[in-house]
């Protein structure tokens, strides 16, 4: 029951907040705290039957929903972060990598598969919140660019999935850097008309959205994620006055003409192959 | 003269200097001998102030209410300045300025942030956070600029884009995505300078360039230090380590190769000594600008790419 740790595990639930029965078996909506069964949850891809809530899923999840049969390869599964500023604030970088290493069973917060969607052959590289936030260093930055470079050997499209709270702060300057290494990559791929699809989900902010996540020729987004440059605690904070409802939200983000469609993660893989196919005959 | 916190002992000196100055005006007594001494003693002092500059102190410096910002550089290297305005789209942005101006007898594109220089303007500027239209303007004269052929420099002084609703509405992570991309396909020769404050995308969103260098007494990078101590150490108070720990300083981005070339600053930073900022900034340029020449267009374009693509660190098992 993998998906279940990682779409709950200090993001959107507490521990507190799932229900006491054996493993796995109940989960609580974060939103309307319904209570589903968790096989239930799973086929509706991890989207609320009462209320639509889209969970927070990682790569793993991702890969399954929109590859045929789930099958895919992975791609440049070995990077691991360095440690290029020797990086210490409550405790040194290294140890907080091994330690959510260990918790996560992943590597960084980003893994890369290609595979066929309906018949379709794409690239796609996809965050996993639960590692640091989700948070771009030179990991990430190298993983999309070295995806960009798979599709345009292979002449197909290429996609990045968002859910980030933004730089690594860890990295610093190397995290920034990324913003213009990701976005010099997507440059050259548009010269070749390789197709770049960005699906931004809940939360995609900060330099992720302020380089390749905002893209896309085909900017995607889950219903109501929040999608922002700033977080809304640094504008609040700023302004010194309270955020209209729905700022930020996929709607109001689409209302404002960034982003091209808000998709249904139920219905993500026949956009999706939709998509491919229209760009494709 | 506005002096920072750590200058105090250079303060002291000062004030001792013009009780000495006051004395010989009112011809009490000879003291010339003394002030020279104490003016000597006064650089010397400063010299090795300046020499060991903490980050966090650089960090002051490089926001230091005298510093020169954009509009005085293009006055002091340029004739014929010819400001624009506006991104065509929604308005003017007053924290993003630029225009062609005469750089001995050659026409260049300045861009640049550009804050207050009183409390009145400095608000005019928003203190340098850019919204989205400012970006949007800097794209439109980029893209000026190479129609005409002419090079691009950029002046990055900024603690921030603007962190607002109205921004957020007018796509700030667009307009900032959207730059760094189209820059790296830019023709012309594209040359940027930290002058002042280098923060994070708002930086970026016209930091890239062939060339990019960092004033002596500035940084550069992912978040300021105040914030980041309040968002690792959840506390204002650990913005030294953080400077620090961030390694933010002229000379540690250099180190890390994340930038080409550190400008020189006159003796207690760039706004003890504009003129002398403003010429040793102008030398640079012109030298930068004829290596850039020698390069065909394709190859600045692949060479810029390829610098930013090669920074990072990782491993692969
Ligand atoms: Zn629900």
């Amino acid at each position: 029951m993998a998906w279940f740790k990682r779409s709950t595990a200090g993001v959107t639930t507490s521990t507190e907040e799932k229900l006491d029965v054996p493993d796995g078996l109940w989960f609580k909506c974060p939103s309307c705290k319904a209570s589903l069964l968790s096989k239930d949850l799973k086929a509706n891809k991890f989207v609320c039957t009462q209320c639509n809530y889209h969970c927070r899923i990682g790569s793993a999840e991702y890969f399954e929903i929109i590859f045929d049969e789930g099958q895919c390869e992975e791609l440049d599964a070995n990077l691991t972060s360095g440690d290029p500023l020797n990086f210490t604030d409550t405790k040194p970088y290294v140890d907080r990598l091994k330690a959510t290493q260990a918790k996560t069973g992943l590597k960084d917060a980003i893994r890369t598969a290609k595979g066929l969607v309906e018949g379709e052959m794409l690239v796609v590289t996809c965050m996993d919140f639960d590692f640091i936030g989700g948070s771009m260093g030179s990991v990430m930055g190298e993983k999309i660019a070295r995806a960009i470079d798979k599709a345009r050997e292979m002449k197909c499209p290429v996609m990045v999935i968002s859910k980030s709270g933004g730089a690594r702060m860890m990295e610093a300057a190397f995290s920034l850097m990324q913003m213009a290494k990701t976005s010099a990559k997507l440059a050259q791929a548009g010269e070749e008309q390789i197709p770049y699809i960005s699906l931004l989900t809940d939360p995609t902010t900060g330099g992720v959205t302020a380089s390749f996540a905002m893209l896309g020729d085909f900017n995607l987004a889950e219903p109501n994620a929040l999608i922002g440059f700033a977080g809304p605690r640094v504008i609040k904070e700023t302004i010194k006055k309270d955020l209209p409802k729905g700022f930020q939200s996929a709607e109001f983000v689409l209302e404002s003409g960034f982003v091209d469609l808000i998709v249904d993660r139920k219905e993500l893989k026949s956009k999706l192959a939709q998509i491919l196919r229209l760009l494709k005959n | 003269m506005i002096f920072l916190e750590f200058e105090k002992p250079i303060q002291e000196l000062y004030e001792e200097l013009d009780k000495l100055k006051e004395i010989q005006e009112k011809g009490k007594a000879d003291v010339t001998k003394s002030i020279s001494e104490l003016e000597q003693r006064i650089e010397k002092e400063r010299k090795e102030l300046y020499a060991n500059l903490t980050g966090w102190q650089k960090v002051q410096v490089s926001r230091h209410m005298e510093r020169p910002y954009t509009l005085y550089y293009i006055e002091q290297m340029c004739s014929d300045f010819v400001e624009i305005h506006g991104d065509r789209c929604f308005g003017d942005d007053k924290a993003i300025v630029g225009g062609f101006a005469s750089l001995e007898g050659r026409t260049v594109m300045f861009i640049g942030h550009q804050k207050g220089i009183n409390t009145k303007m400095r608000q005019y500027r928003n203190f340098g956070m850019a919204n989205p239209e400012g970006y949007r303007k800097a794209l439109r004269l980029m893209k000026m600029a190479e129609k005409f052929g002419k090079p691009i420099v950029t002046f990055i002084d900024t603690p921030g884009a603007f962190p607002g609703i109205e921004a957020e509405e007018r796509g700030q992570a667009e307009a900032i995505a959207r730059n760094i991309k189209e820059m790296f396909m830019l023709k012309v020769p594209v040359i940027c300078v930290i002058v002042g404050e280098g923060a994070s995308g708002g930086a970026i969103g016209i930091g890239v360039g062939d060339r990019v260098f960092m004033l002596e007494n500035t940084w550069y990078s992912v978040i300021s230090p105040e914030s980041c101590s309040s968002i690792l150490w959840r506390s204002w108070d650990y913005k030294e380590v953080a400077a620090d720990a961030l390694k933010l300083t002229a000379e540690e981005m250099l180190k890390n190769k994340l930038i080409d070339g550190i400008i020189p600053e006159p003796v207690g930073g760039a706004h003890s000594q504009p003129e002398v900022m403003a010429q040793t900034l102008k030398q640079q340029l012109l030298t930068s600008l004829a290596e850039l020449d020698a390069m065909s267009a394709e190859k600045r374009i692949e060479t810029r790419i390829d610098k930013f693509c090669a920074m990072g660190e990782f491993h692969e098992a």
